[in-house]
């Protein structure tokens, strides 16, 4: 029914549209019941969309390849599982996600708020409204999911690489954290055109910036596993340009989610803040532009479109509008109150601000010098992996050092004989970590040996919080240690979970620090029975077989694996051909070492007919604590996310004492 | 094609219903005007947010110098300034309550 689906999309266009008309002439005439029209077309706009997503995902179910975007996307011999990921799998349907999540997250939050916001809802909805009008426009006239031909025997199949479990999860989520930054942005758009610039915007959206920071961490961290599991080059981030896309907006949202602490605390940096809630926006409407334009080769990037200078536009537009508003209010925005002392949380915040920024501006050169050079001298440039380590080292050793700093600092300002005492017990951690580390031969890379001695001082920052705090609570009343701890946390989910995050930071630091600066690397080409040593494993190769998958055949080499004299069994590494989409991945063999975080990883470069394999080995001391990292960001952002009732009371009471109804 | 359309069609129509329920709802309101908050009320509304912060504020600092974080001489150096803070956003929302006949909440 692709007549449905381009109806349901021409009718998302038209409440977008009506939303956005409607929604402005309420706001500015004061008209209450086309107030409240604009909000319902914006819900009503959810609907219409859901159903066009219903259409595809119906289509790709029944390999309806009188779709072009099925046909190009999907094969009857396509796992059901990757036949759905196909939906964001290609241009036009992932077009179509960032319109159903971004008109669901609109619908969501101008519903969840219009009681004790509703004079700041009346401007949020246009602006919702004007960002779910382009993505409108984009999949109705521009990139359509719907188009048809005369239906092909069978399509086109799936990129090899994408047929992967984490296809599943790591592109919606990216997606989610994208399209949630929209949320921060409208209602911060809508403060500055409604002048209501109280704290009520930051209160409606930090869940909201909280839940889509934390949703693209985890799908960035879910990619760099596809990638080292999947696209088989030993590495698991490659600073590539679409890879970088999802980073800086993270980045930008990190620097906003300390900052906005700043401005509750203090009342100061608002400016700044809503800077860097355009910046983050701005930055995931960028990356989307990158990943869909094919304006750079990646391989994330599949194709080359016609959106790119539609994207572009866009994007010139929202930031060209949104600081002309904030100049607009700047008198408003500017804040009573000063930095009392460089040395005081507030000032680490900032500190850290600008790191981010710093890292994240470095970044965004990176990606965009390519694309100027190409176009000024007509090549290209990529800079460089070099490039990036290096900023990563400048900007990101101090950002993790600023993480046990900062917790411990006082507000307003902090004497250095206090912080003398404070740093006391964190610094000797430290340095006994960073001589322990020398002594077992760290020393050699140096950046490694100071991100690891910095990660010891966070780390015993974090455990001295949680124990002091712990040992408070219980001296306050708590009948238990478990108690005591339990009502810490739930006390201040913020903080607290916080500092869960600030761990997996510090995991996710050694984890990177360990795999990149002590790692090591060999190849051999081996014949059967031939075997090549790297570090203190032996692999011996045994055998290759072949067998058919249902849409690939699958060559796998066998190899035994020894540590020492230990015995740890086999290893299988390969490649796949796929016969529909005519490609060939490799298919590589992880052996992990639960105990240390190590992984022994080979890849099968290249199977001569002859049966010889030319073998890549790496052996990556503590990687798989950057994925534990992903498991413990996630348990903090859900501290951080749970609801907080003292806070919801304490607001509520605040927003019955001036009328606003006290519902949320 | 003619189930598509007719579907098409029928979420067309409950789309419009949709949009023009608050019009369908009160064809005839008594007022038609946004409820806004008025300049008194917005600047009551930034004095309670001032004193919440302050209050905030003084709680967390007498709570990081329970544990240990902050210390006495810190606490001691911002306890002062703390109370003044709090003790002046209570003023000012003192000064600025509501005159007769004009209860907070009153709006509803």
């Amino acid at each position: 029914m692709p007549e449905l689906g381009r109806a349901a999309l021409l009718v998302t266009l038209g409440l977008s549209l009506y939303a956005l008309v409607a929604g402005t002439a309420a706001a500015r005439l004061g008209r209450r019941r086309l107030a409240r029209s604009a909000q319902n077309a914006l819900v009503a706009s959810f609907g219409a969309t859901a159903v066009a997503a219903a259409v595809l995902l119906s289509a790709l179910l029944r390999n309806d390849f009188s779709l072009e975007y099925v046909a190009r996307t999907t094969s009857r011999a396509l796992p059901t599982a990757y036949t759905i990921s196909a939906f964001w799998g290609g241009q036009e349907g992932s077009l179509l996600l960032w319109l159903l999540v971004l008109t669901g997250f609109g619908a969501a939050a101008v519903t969840l708020n219009r009681s004790w916001a509703r004079d700041l809802i009346v401007w949020v909805v246009p602006v919702f409204a004007a960002i779910s009008t382009f993505f409108a426009f984009l999949v109705v006239a521009v990139a359509s999911p719907f188009a048809t031909q005369p239906a092909p025997l069978d399509g086109a199949g799936m990129t090899p690489s994408l047929q992967n479990p984490y296809m599943l999860a790591h592109p919606p989520l990216l997606y989610l954290g994208y399209v949630g930054l929209s949320v921060p942005f409208a209602f911060a758009m809508g403060a500055i055109l409604s002048g209501k610039l109280d704290e009520r915007w930051l209160v409606a959206t930090r869940r909201w910036t909280l839940f889509a920071w934390a949703a693209l961490g985890i799908g960035q961290l879910l990619g760099s596993h596809w990638a080292y599991v999947e696209v088989g080059w030993g590495g698991y981030y490659a600073w590539d340009p679409v890879e970088n896309a999802a980073l800086m907006p993270w980045l930008a949202a990190t620097a906003f989610l300390h900052s906005v602490m700043i401005q509750e605390k203090r009342g100061m940096l608002k400016v700044w803040n809503v800077l860097l809630v355009i910046l983050a926006f701005s930055l995931s409407l960028f990356g989307t532009f990158l990943t869909r334009s094919g304006v750079v080769n990646s391989i994330h990037s599949f194709t080359q479109s016609s959106i790119g200078p539609w994207f572009l536009a866009f994007i010139a537009l929202v930031v060209t509008v949104s600081l002309a508003l904030v100049f607009w209010r700047l008198p408003r925005l500017r804040s009573p109150t000063k930095l009392e002392s460089p040395v005081s949380r507030e000032a680490a915040f900032l500190y850290n601000n600008l790191l981010l920024l710093a890292l994240c501006l470095a970044i965004l050169w990176g990606v965009v010098y390519p694309m100027l050079s190409e176009a000024v001298r007509g090549e290209a440039v990529v800079l460089g992996r070099s490039y990036y380590d290096f900023f990563l080292r400048a900007f990101g050793l101090p950002l993790l050092l600023l993480m046990g700093i900062g917790p411990l600092i006082a507000w307003r300002r902090a004497s250095l004989r206090s912080l003398a005492t404070t740093f006391r017990w964190p610094t000797l951690v430290a340095v006994l970590a960073g001589i322990v580390l020398l002594l077992l031969g760290a020393g050699s890379s140096i950046p490694g040996l100071v991100a690891y001695t910095f990660s010891a001082f966070v780390l015993a920052t974090i455990v001295m919080e949680f124990a002091r705090g712990t040992r408070a609570r219980k001296a306050l009343g708590a009948t238990t240690w478990p108690g005591a701890f339990t009502s810490l946390v739930s006390r201040n989910r913020r903080r607290y979970g916080g500092y869960v995050v600030h761990a997996a930071i510090v995991l996710l630091a050694i984890g990177i620090a360990g795999s990149s600066a002590f790692d090591s690397v060999a190849e051999a080409k081996l014949r059967k029975g031939d075997s090549m040593r790297i570090g203190d494993y032996t692999l011996v190769y045994r055998s290759l077989s072949e067998r058919s998958g249902p849409n690939a055949t699958e060559i796998r080499a066998t190899l035994d694996v020894r540590r020492g004299n230990r015995d740890l069994g086999t290893l299988k590494a390969g490649k796949n051909a796929y016969t529909i989409e005519q490609q060939v991945s490799n298919e590589v063999g992880i052996r992990s070492d639960r105990l240390t975080g190590e992984d022994l990883f080979v890849i099968a470069e290249q199977i001569n007919p002859d049966g010889s394999v030319y073998f890549r080995v790496f052996v990556k001391p503590l990687v798989n604590l950057i994925w534990l990292a992903g498991l413990v960001f996630l348990l903090g952002s859900v501290i951080t996310l749970w609801p907080d009732r003292r806070e919801q009371r304490r607001l509520v009471a605040r927003a019955s004492e001036v009328g606003i109804p006290a519902t949320r | 094609m003619t189930l598509a359309l007719l579907l098409a069609a029928t979420l067309a129509v409950a789309c419009v219903i949709v949009v023009a329920l608050p019009f369908l709802r009160e064809p005839e309101p008594e007022s038609d005007a946004l409820e806004d908050l008025d300049d008194e009320e917005r600047r009551r509304l930034e004095l309670l947010e001032a004193r919440d912060r302050a209050l905030s504020a003084l709680k967390e600092l007498e709570f990081d110098h329970r544990t240990g974080t902050i210390s006495d001489e810190d606490y001691r150096a911002q306890l002062g300034p703390l109370r003044r803070d709090v003790a002046s956003a209570l003023q000012a929302l003192t000064a600025a309550e509501p005159g007769e006949g004009q209860p907070p909440g009153a709006r509803n």
